[in-house]
């Protein structure tokens, strides 16, 4: 798949739009105003701007005063430091009184080159976790232009990952609550992917489908509450399942698709792809999908695994050829 | 000749933390040079290949050996922000512990010499890209150094922007009940954070009153000045930890970043024929050719 178009930090012009809308929108940054795409909503909105400097506990209690003055409090950040430190502050003073407050993680995954301390490897987990909040993950430009749409439908807060700068678009239709888009139908194989992998997971289902092999592919943007019906049915016909997310294989995309099958008896085998149980290293965002193998030739290779299918797929994304069934010297060989 | 190395890093790498270089080689070349006291360093000067994260199986790597052996007797230098990274690798080289050529894998797939380094990085001991932590980790390891009688001292180098991190008086607190006068923190005020000035983004007020009052022998010195920096140091309290509030100027050796605007100095990314203004108006490069 090649995309074609691409969208230049669609988060900064939708933040403003929204704000122009909605005039309970406030925005609050810990120092990353720019790197967050909050700039355009600072020059455009002075008066509902607040910076905080670096110190996110403080922040968090922050952003649930402002909740609690009636407004709608938007914090984008990095999503290591929209999740991980300012834990337990989001948990009692945000997500337990079910504040209107927008938590929006960029950065999500592996996708920075920042290393351990910048990469949000586990902030699906770390949400998911906690009552009240919902999980929202943006695939496209398409997905960041709608997502005040949606926000305005959710009166508790929410946690979004989000891509920033220059955008691919993938979809042409406005993001939806509670709704996987499909972007194939098919019955040999069904995977499920959400966030960066999706791009990913197109490529990958385009080279099983030339193959002869007919595939199902969702992509989630809901990851919690994750009660989609269409995930539902097409998980019961009983498809060996992939999942494929830009997360620890616990505790995201992969483990909701486990429970969901769990809870419904559907009894579908599952691999998921994603980043197993190790913290990571920085480097380009293209070497880590390959390094940790999340990307389309592991998705391939896991299809492989799954049907016993020998489907050939050769990735130059990494910078290099990277090919399916060479998985054992993958760790070696980059 | 670290803001040299950390300028011809940002000029072929498409960007680096120059300002960091510039505020805080001075500082770093008094602690390696005048200040530390640190056993040999790695055998290797080529800097490993990354191996894998701690606990994963592998023999990992650990940046602290660049430092000099882990030992009591020895002297530790701890590096907070991590983002200045590059500025130690820099150090390091200068001071003949890591190969001269090693920056030429700076931030290449696969390399320990990251961008934002952490502790696998060549002369990185803690993991501190996520700012205000890696004190406490010196207060940690000076208490029991303290405690056990050890004489290696802790030297904690850390940013003004951390200190809006509530965790950084945390550590202060706990380093003056326990009257670390084994740990000495050096605090690079250079005034920035990635916003902009820290005046415009959150100011923090007078670092040296703050860490006195906090129970800390604080002084503040001019950060270019060597002498200065080594004279805080041999009159320390006995009793206290020693905070050196080291008032630096991050354009030091390159004007030019004078010009930037303020979202664009925390990372300097050049734009074309950018970097040969740089080089023309640099006194550090008078007369350098390349």
């Amino acid at each position: 798949m090649t995309v074609t178009e691409f969208v230049e930090r669609p988060f900064a012009k939708a933040l403003v739009d929204y704000a122009g809308r909605n005039e309970r929108v406030v925005c609050v940054t810990n120092d990353l105003t720019k790197s967050v795409e909050a700039d355009l909503f600072r020059e455009t909105f002075p008066d509902r701007y607040f910076s905080l400097g670096m110190a996110e506990q403080n922040l968090a209690g922050v952003l649930s005063g402002l909740a609690r003055e009636g407004l709608e409090p938007v914090y984008p950040s990095f999503s290591v430091f929209a999740t991980r430190r300012p834990y337990e502050q989001i948990l009692l003073n945000i997500a337990y009184p079910n504040l209107p407050v927008r938590l929006i993680g960029f950065l999500p995954g592996i996708t920075t080159p920042g290393g351990v301390t910048h990469q949000a490897n586990d902030d699906v987990a770390l949400m998911r976790g906690m009552p009240n909040m919902t999980v929202l993950s943006l695939a496209d430009a398409t997905d960041v232009e709608t997502l005040t749409g949606v926000l305005a439908e959710i009166d508790g807060p929410v946690f979004c990952r989000s891509p920033r700068g220059n955008v691919p678009r993938l979809f042409d239709d406005p993001l939806r609550f509670g709704h996987a888009r499909r972007l194939s139908s098919g019955s040999d194989l069904t995977v499920i992917s959400s966030g960066a992998t999706t791009e990913h997971s197109i490529r990958a289902c385009a080279a099983i489908g030339d193959a002869g092999i007919s595939v199902s592919h969702l992509n989630v943007s809901t990851l919690k509450p994750f009660t989609d019906e269409l995930v539902i049915e097409t998980l019961a016909n009983g498809a060996p399942v992939i999942t494929a997310e830009n997360h620890l294989r616990s505790g995201g995309l992969g483990t909701a698709v486990a429970e969901l099958i769990a809870d419904h008896g559907l009894g579908a085998r599952l691999h998921r792809v994603g980043i197993r149980d190790t913290f990571t290293h920085g480097g380009r965002p293209e070497y880590l999908f390959a390094h940790y193998e999340i990307d389309d030739v592991a998705i391939v290779n896991a299809a492989n695994e799954l049907l016993g299918s020998s489907v050939q797929f050769e990735s130059t994304v990494a910078g290099g050829p990277r090919r399916t069934t060479l998985a054992a010297s993958v760790n070696e060989g980059l | 000749m670290i803001r040299r190395r950390a300028f011809d890093v940002a000029v072929e790498h498409h960007g680096g933390y120059l300002i960091q270089a510039c505020s805080s080689a001075d500082i770093l070349a008094t602690l390696y040079v005048e200040l530390m006291q640190l056993g040999p360093g790695a055998d290797n000067l080529v800097p490993p290949r990354f191996n894998g994260t701690p606990g994963t199986g592998v023999p990992e790597h650990w940046g602290g050996v660049y430092n000099g052996p882990d030992q009591p007797t020895y002297d530790r230098f701890i590096l907070s922000p991590s983002h200045y990274a590059t500025a130690v690798y820099a150090a390091l080289i200068e001071t003949g512990r890591l190969s001269s050529d090693a920056l030429t894998d700076y931030n290449a797939d696969g390399t320990t010499l990251e961008m934002i380094g952490a502790e696998h990085s060549p002369g990185i001991e803690v993991t501190g890209g996520s700012l205000g932590q890696a004190l406490s980790v010196g207060v940690g390891r000076a208490m029991w150094r303290k405690r056990a009688g050890h004489t290696g001292k802790i030297w904690v180098l850390i940013s003004d922007g951390e200190t809006q991190e509530g965790q950084t008086w945390e550590a202060l607190q706990a380093a003056a009940a326990f009257g670390l006068d084994n740990l000495r923190v050096l605090i690079d005020v250079n005034g920035w954070q990635v916003d902009g000035p820290m005046e415009s983004v959150m100011p923090v007020g007078c670092l040296r009153d703050k860490a006195a009052a906090f129970g800390c022998d604080a002084v503040e010195v001019d950060g270019h000045d060597p002498a200065a920096i080594c004279a805080a140091v041999l009159s320390a309290d006995r009793g206290k930890p020693l905070v050196i509030a080291c008032i630096t100027d991050p354009t030091t050796g390159f004007p030019a970043l004078k010009e930037r605007d303020d979202a664009q100095t925390h990372f300097v990314r050049f734009r074309p024929g950018e970097a040969e203004e740089y080089r023309r108006s640099s006194p550090l490069l008078v007369g350098v050719g390349r």
